[in-house]
């Protein structure tokens, strides 16, 4: 039995489709999300990788900001439970997951059944997620795919604040323009997204084992940094963009069994 | 005059709301005084005398429920008001420069003209207290220096220890003699003392009913959604020391014993969970929020904010009358707001709760954190918070509301399911 699971946000639109609520066949993602033609790329994307049509979905479940959208699913569940199912299907000793997304920052407390204990999100403010580091990325010219490699030279990281991505990006440019090496630039803003994200989970309550998801899990330069503040190791998710995508289809999975 | 034997609570309610703004218009149009006043500033005394009321906080809220914030709120941002300040006095203040500049002018204002709430007159006199924030000590004097009115202020001092001192209340009931020479001087008459105990016996029979009314949400499932108290509010605010919101309420909770005997209930279809809201409603997103909840299967049973005018007191007991609006939860310490909500969340028999972090009210926002936290290891109820504003309809997102309250409601759900969170 097949089930799929639709996370569409607002940058990145992600397909899972399980096998039997186990084997994951496909998990494609397209960097851009709602609104686009990204929904239906990434849908036909994973079809067609797993040899399948729409209608060998047992059931789909669609998450993310764009869930509503979905015309597909047959079900919308908020990208909190979709995160904490998927994580903890990936990592079942996860306590609590640290989720950047491209306008989110998220941690979510799970109990020993992986269920949502408790949750924590960014109010209307871009600093942190990953729209910040796109921002700061073109101010600096620098990939973001390359930040990590330029945080890891990094010898004294620039201060740059969290509290507004605009303020941020001015801040950026003038230590641009002071000569400061991008090096350190580059840490100072991994540093300024990972304090954002350790305040929300210093009130969840820091437990070990910590999982991060989310695009921004991709640049290890945000995980060493939220690593170091917390003082605990930051596990990444296996494949950190689609655990949403995931949860959700085992979701589906479990709905069709439990019929 | 019109009969209101027959009127549903529903036709009372609008038709007592008109009723008070007519008769304010009327009051102006005949040259007798009309004051503005705080929600939450004794009505008493001026109702004792004679004095028609228009109240602010309710009028404005209209305003942003009928779309119409916008338009005041540039008005009071081309006059420098800052973005952080309460929308309620932002749109207030706009309203009332429109009106001054209609006064001077002779003509009036677009925006005036096109504002979808009833048309009030410009106040003769003000009266204010801090009892549910210190915004309005500021936002009122603007009001008096701009219109050149007097203005009566009763300093309630904030209650870091429970129970009230006996000092506090002496303080408070002071500064009641003093309004009463104010207004003596303002009037040019003297205060009529046998009036002022009926106006207090009246307000007292008023929130008896406002009581009844929001006593109903203990009942599972409740035949009254605490939504509707949002709107019934009105009356509590502008005419508690009138007949009129005895009159609506007593009717409200009438028909809601009837639906409760007949076993009809607010939530059409099966009611699946209850839930707290903390804060004021989004005004400009009433529907919005409302229907979020409701498309979930919850209805709202717990609301500590309509509480705030449950101002019982002893009629012609100063003493007790100043405890009643000093006592209400805002006004009051960490702790005790954390058991008056407890208390709110555990009567409506809530399965989780919605916390408003209301970008106008900082007062009650501000504690939220603290608050759902302590009440958290009390209860272990799942709860989330949402960015907004009372009457600002630019500081909320409806889809960021969205993904909250429906996380909430998959905890809530996975709660009942038997599943609990350790």
């Amino acid at each position: 039995m097949f089930t799929m699971g639709i996370d569409i946000g607002s940058s990145s639109s992600k397909v899972v489709i399980l096998e039997d609520g186990v084997n994951i066949i496909a998990g494609e993602v397209i960097q851009i999300g709602t609104g686009s033609t990204g929904p239906k790329r990434v849908l036909d994307d994973a079809l067609s990788k797993a040899g399948l049509k729409l209608q060998d979905m047992a059931r789909i479940i669609a998450t993310g900001y764009g869930r509503a959208s979905v015309k597909e699913a047959h079900k919308q569940i908020s990208e909190i439970s979709c995160q904490a199912k998927g994580v903890f299907f990936l990592v079942p000793s996860a306590k609590i997951i640290i989720d950047i997304g491209g306008q989110d920052v998220k941690t979510i407390k799970l109990d020993s059944k992986g269920s949502v204990k408790q949750f924590f999100m960014n109010d209307k403010c871009a600093a942190g997620t990953g729209r910040f580091l796109d921002v700061m990325s073109r101010v600096l010219e620098v990939n973001l795919d390359e930040m990590e490699e330029y945080d890891s030279r990094s010898t004294e990281p620039a201060s740059i604040s969290s509290t507004c991505t605009v303020f941020a990006e001015s801040e950026v440019i003038s230590q641009l323009s002071n000569g400061v090496a991008k090096e350190n630039i580059i840490a100072g803003v991994h540093q300024s997204v990972a304090s954002k994200a350790c305040g929300l989970a210093y009130r969840c309550g820091v437990e070990e084992d910590i999982v991060m998801c989310g695009g921004v899990a991709k640049d290890l330069g945000v995980v060493r940094a939220i690593s170091k503040q917390l003082k605990k190791t930051v596990i990444v998710a296996p494949n950190p963009q689609i655990t949403a995508a995931l949860g959700a289809a085992i979701f589906a999975f479990e709905e069709v069994i439990n019929k | 005059m019109t009969d209101t034997t027959n009127m549903l609570a529903k036709e009372l309610l609008g038709f007592y709301q008109e009723k008070l703004y007519e008769e304010a218009r009327e009051a102006k149009k005949e040259g007798k005084l009309v004051c503005w006043s705080a929600s939450v500033a004794p009505s008493e005394f001026c109702v004792a005398m004679d004095i028609a009321m228009i109240y602010p906080e309710t009028h404005a809220a209209g305003i942003g429920a009928r779309k119409g914030a916008l338009d005041m709120l540039e008005v009071a941002d081309e006059k420098g008001y800052n973005l952080d300040t309460c929308s309620y006095a932002r749109v207030n203040l706009g309203y009332m420069e429109l009106l001054k500049e209609e006064a001077l002018t002779g003509k009036t204002p677009e925006k005036l003209e096109k504002t979808p709430a009833a048309r009030i007159p410009l106040p003769d006199l003000l009266i204010t207290c801090n009892n549910i924030c210190n915004t309005l000590l500021k936002w009122y004097e603007n009001l008096a220096v701009e219109l050149n009115i007097p203005l009566i202020i009763i300093d309630v001092p904030f209650n870091h220890t429970m129970p009230i001192p006996l000092y506090a209340k002496e303080y408070i009931a002071e500064q009641f003699k003093d309004a009463i020479t104010q207004l003596e001087e303002i009037c040019g008459k003297k205060f009529d003392y046998d009036k002022f105990l009926k106006v207090q016996e009246q307000t007292q029979r008023s929130v008896a009913q406002w009581n009844r009314v929001a006593a109903l949400s203990s009942h599972k499932p409740s035949p009254l959604n605490c939504f509707d108290l949002f709107n019934y509010m009105a009356l509590i605010v502008c005419a508690r020391s009138k007949d009129y919101a005895e009159i609506t309420f007593k009717k409200f909770a009438d028909e809601l014993d009837e639906n409760l005997k007949n076993g009809i209930f607010a939530f059409k279809g099966n009611e699946q969970k209850r839930v707290t809201w903390e804060g004021i409603a989004v005004w400009p997103h009433l529907g919005h929020t409302f229907k979020g909840l409701k498309n979930l299967g919850n209805i709202m049973t717990g609301s500590a904010y309509p509480g705030l005018w449950n101002l019982s007191y002893t009629p012609g007991d100063m003493n007790s009358m100043a405890e009643a609006y000093t006592r209400i939860y805002i006004n009051t310490c960490l702790d005790n707001k954390v058991k008056v909500l407890g208390d709110v969340i555990s009567g409506g028999k809530c399965d989780g709760v919605v916390y408003h972090q209301n970008r106008s009210c900082k007062l009650m926002s501000f504690l939220n954190v603290e608050t759902a936290d302590m009440l958290q290891k009390e209860n272990g109820l799942p709860y989330v918070s949402f960015d907004g504003d009372q009457t600002d309809p630019r500081n909320f997102a409806p889809a960021q509301f969205d993904t909250r309250v429906q996380a909430l409601d998959e905890m809530m759900k996975q709660n009942k399911e038997g599943v609990p969170n350790e």
